[in-house]
Order: structure tokens, then sequence, then C-alpha cells
């Protein structure tokens, strides 16, 4: 499987999934949260930002599953799904991930017919550092 | 401002045959390509005195002079984005040429990407700051990352697979009248198309462009010289790149409209230095790496409203003697994907009059490069 392959930008945002917690990069002085995180704000342009917390809290905003040809890690779980979550706290930021039955199952852990735009999911963190999400009502 | 309007002319195209595998390597393919383009239009090769192509082209500038024998270059640059730069060569020579930097431009690109790797198994050497975003989780390929877009698409405006089917039919449709077409024999029918292979869903194996071995040119000049030219000249009636602001790429998703894309920017800038509107174009070449980008597409360039793309595919619009006849030489899903090189020498065979699929008294044509990436469009008339 294929890691995060990070930059400076991104590091913070890895550091704090691998304890856990959810966090996006936000301008320090004009407040307005920022995905991918970059150096300056498009905004203000200040260059000060901190990492702010979110409640994990989304609903997905669109998904695809994936069949092969694919890279063979991800081919022998195919077909999966991958989903992009509007997250509750901040509209506009919105994060790949897949949805799976529990922070440690496998991609392919969920069948597709269960997926719907719209529905609401939570942030989990398995063993990779990676962040996840479930169904809120499974 | 007069500006690039109809100052430039291409006066030549050439290009090798379309195959998923050709013996030859990229760099002996540009070069023939390159010199079918120049014989033409009439000029000899020492004339060339400016170049154009895509950052993604192998064949370098020194490699391609050298063996075709160029003159001394005084104008050479390469566009970024894969197939979004595809217009973005023509137009760059013809600011060139407009502006005196050059006399004559010759844009082309060659790729293997029929029997060569495919981009995406390359897992060292990824587009730079998204990737860590999505590959971890299985978002890998181009058309992971359009299908995305395809079914919000399809999710918030009522689009349906039938309205995909619409494109890649009159695409191949118009593949079965180009012999020189890689689909040239293979008719597409619904039944085909809607329970062939998921790729990714909601995609499925015939939303996907061809994978192709090919390469292709065009010769610019300035309108003057193009009146000494072989053919009747196809103007460089306005042209523009489009990238708009807080635009991702191919995974727009971090914005307040990811189904807002760079089609709108260029379209915006294209028609404001046009003489004609949507309403007036008599054939389009429409990029179509994946046939959810025509919808979009159709929206950005103003052929229709927003949300209206698919709908706008009904009733053989897409046809010829339809509303805007589409990629009729095949296109990219049909014809070759050579990064929509072919489509900019389709829209010169339709102006021409000398298209398989003849668009009768086509005297406009739109030719867009790759909508949800970085992007350009050319209004060529004759
Ligand atoms: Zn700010």
């Amino acid at each position: 499987m294929l890691s995060p392959v990070t930059d400076p930008d991104g590091a913070p945002f890895w550091r704090y999934a691998a304890q856990g917690e959810l966090r996006v990069q936000a301008c320090a002085d004009c407040g307005e949260p920022r995905f991918p995180p970059r150096p300056c704000c498009p905004h203000c342009q200040s260059f000060a930002s901190e990492w702010r917390r979110t409640s994990g809290q989304g609903r997905i905003w669109s998904y695809v599953v994936p069949h092969p040809p694919l890279l063979p890690d991800y081919a022998e779980q195919a077909p999966y799904n991958v989903i992009v979550v509007e997250l509750t706290d901040a509209p506009r930021i919105r994060l790949v991930g897949n949805l799976v039955t529990a922070p440690d199952a496998p991609l392919n852990s969920l069948s597709p017919d269960r997926i719907r735009i719209g529905a609401k999911v939570q942030a989990v963190f398995g063993p990779t550092g990676l962040p996840r999400w479930v169904l809120e009502r499974p | 401002m007069a500006g690039l309007r109809d100052a430039t002319a291409i006066v030549g195209i050439g290009e090798t045959p379309f195959a998923k595998r050709l013996p030859e390597d990229e760099k002996t393919l540009a070069c023939r390509a390159v010199l079918a383009a120049l014989d033409d239009a009439g000029i000899a090769p020492g004339e060339v005195d400016a170049l154009a192509s895509y950052t993604m082209e192998e064949t370098d500038e020194v490699e391609l002079a050298k063996a075709v024998g160029f003159g001394d270059l005084t104008f050479f640059s390469k566009v970024g984005y894969g197939g979004g730069g595809s217009c973005a060569t023509v137009a760059h020579l013809a600011a060139a040429i407009a502006t005196g930097q050059a006399t004559v431009g010759v844009a082309w690109r060659s790729r293997k990407r029929g029997s060569g790797p495919r981009p995406w198994r390359n897992t060292t050497a990824q587009l730079p700051t998204p990737a860590q975003w999505t590959r971890p989780y299985g978002l890998l390929r181009p058309v992971d990352e359009i299908a995305m877009l395809a079914r919000r698409y399809m999710h918030e405006y009522g689009a349906t697979r039938d309205h995909l089917f619409n494109v890649a039919l009159a695409c191949r449709n118009r593949a079965n009248q180009n012999p020189a077409a890689v689909m040239y024999d293979r008719p597409l029918t619904r039944e085909m198309y809607m329970t062939s292979r998921w790729i990714s869903e909601p995609l499925c194996l015939f939303d996907n462009c061809l994978e192709t071995d090919g390469a292709l040119a065009c010769v610019i000049v300035s309108r003057e010289r193009a009146r000494d030219c072989r053919h009747t000249p196809v103007y460089v009636h306005s042209a523009a790149q489009g990238l708009p602001a807080q635009h991702h790429g191919m995974v727009n998703y971090w914005n307040d409209d990811p189904l807002t894309g760079p089609a709108w920017t260029a379209a915006r800038h294209l028609w404001k230095h046009a003489d004609f509107t949507p309403q007036d174009v008599d054939v389009a070449q429409i990029y179509d790496a994946f046939t959810a980008l025509i919808p979009l597409s159709l929206e950005g360039y103003g052929f229709c409203g927003r949300g209206e793309g698919g709908a706008f595919t009904e009733g053989g619009a897409l046809e010829i003697g339809g509303l805007l006849p589409l990629n009729t030489g095949g296109g990219g899903l049909s014809e070759a994907y050579v990064h929509g090189f072919n489509l900019i020498n389709e829209g010169v065979k339709q102006l021409r009059g000398t298209s398989t699929a003849q668009v009768p008294g086509a005297a406009t044509c739109l030719v867009t490069a790759g909508e949800g990436v970085p992007t350009s469009a050319l209004l060529l008339r004759s």
C-alpha cells in the first residue's frame, strides 16, 4: 500500500493523524481554513498558520469504486471505495478517504451499495495512521 | 486591440498512423509528423524558427531540430499539465509570430502511450503535492480522479450514463467514418456500453479514451504568409489558456465549486476576443480523455447552461447534423489518444473541408484541451 509522500506543508497533518487527531491548517491572522496546506493564506497573504482540531464529522460528497487495472496491493482489494468527505466544521474542506466498517478493516470491507452521497460519516484512525471513515449510522 | 485575432493561421498538418503499438520510437514518430506537416504546408524545414510542445513531450527541441534540419530557432516553448497544453502550443506560436519573435512555428506531440507504460503505475515520480492526499487511499489513476467529479455531477444535475454513452457513441460513429481511426471498423452499441466492465464506477471502459502510439504536428505562420501556402489558411481567431483561482487539477475537490473548472476560465477569455459566439460554432473538437469531460466542457464553453451538459447530448446533438457535431475524427475516445493533438488537426481538416465526417460548410471550429487540468482552447475559422 502507498504511504503519504509528504512535504513541509503537509507534514503536520500526518503528525496529528498519527496521534489520532484530525486537524486542518487555518490562517492564524484571518482565521480561514485551507486545504491542501500551503505556505501562506490565499485570502490575506499571511504566513502565520495554526492547525485547528476538527470534530471529525462530515458528509460524503462523492465516491468512486475503482476496478483493475490497479497497483497490486489495491487490485487485491478491488472493487473498493474511495470517498470525498465534506467536513461539517469547514464545508469547503473535503478529504479523500475510504469508508470502512472498522478502523482496521480492509478497503473493501463495506459493500459499495451501502454508500450514499450525503451520508454522515465520522473519522477514525487505523493502524497506519491514515484517517479513515465509518458511517455514523451503520 | 487587434491582438491575436486572425493574425496567424495553421497552414500545415501532419500525422503518423495511429495504433496500439507502432514499431518506431517517439523521436522518429515526431520527425515523421513534423516533416509531414511542413510538406503539407509547402514550407522547407530550414525556414522553421519556432517550436512549441508539451512539458511531457520526450523528444526535445535540440533532438528534433538537428534531425529534421530546422533553421536557427528564436522561440521555443513547452506547456505543462498534460493534455491541458494541447491548444496552448498553437497559442504560444501564434503569440510569438504575431509579435514578431518568429515567422514559422511548428507544434507537435509524439507519444507511445499505447505500447509504453501507464504513467500512474510509477509510484516514485508522482504529481507533487496532491498525491499525498489521494493516492494512499487508492485514488490512483486519472480515471479515478475524474470519476469522483463525474459522480458528483450526476448527483447534482441528474445526468445519466445514457448521457455519457451519447458522447462515446458520437465519437465512435465519427471514427467509423475515419479510416485512420483506431476504432474505424469497431461500431459501438448501447448494449456494449451498458454491459462493459467498470474501470472506476461510475465510469466504464467506453468512458475512457484509447491508449495509442502516434504523433501529430501542425505549422503556424502569419496571415500574410499563409496566403502563399498550399492549402486554405485556417485562422487562429482566438486563443486562451485557463487556470482558475483555487484550482487543484484533476483532484479539484477543495474549492467553493469543484464542478466549475478551467474551461470556464479559458472560455471567458476566448469569447471576449472573438467576433462570434458559441451559437455560431459549426463543429467542436472537445478534449475527451473521459466522456464525463464533455458535459462539463459544453457548459464551460457556453453551449448550454450550468447543469445542462448531460441533457445537451440528447437527440443526436453531437452527431453530424446535430446541434454541435463533436470530435469528427473520432476524438481521443475512438480515433487516437495523443494528448488531444488530433483534435487540433481535425479542426483544421473541417475548415479545409477535407474531414472524413465533413460538416457541410463548416467555417468555425472550437478546439479544446483537457478540462479538469489547467487548460487551453482555440477558436479556428476559415
Ligand atoms: Zn488569512
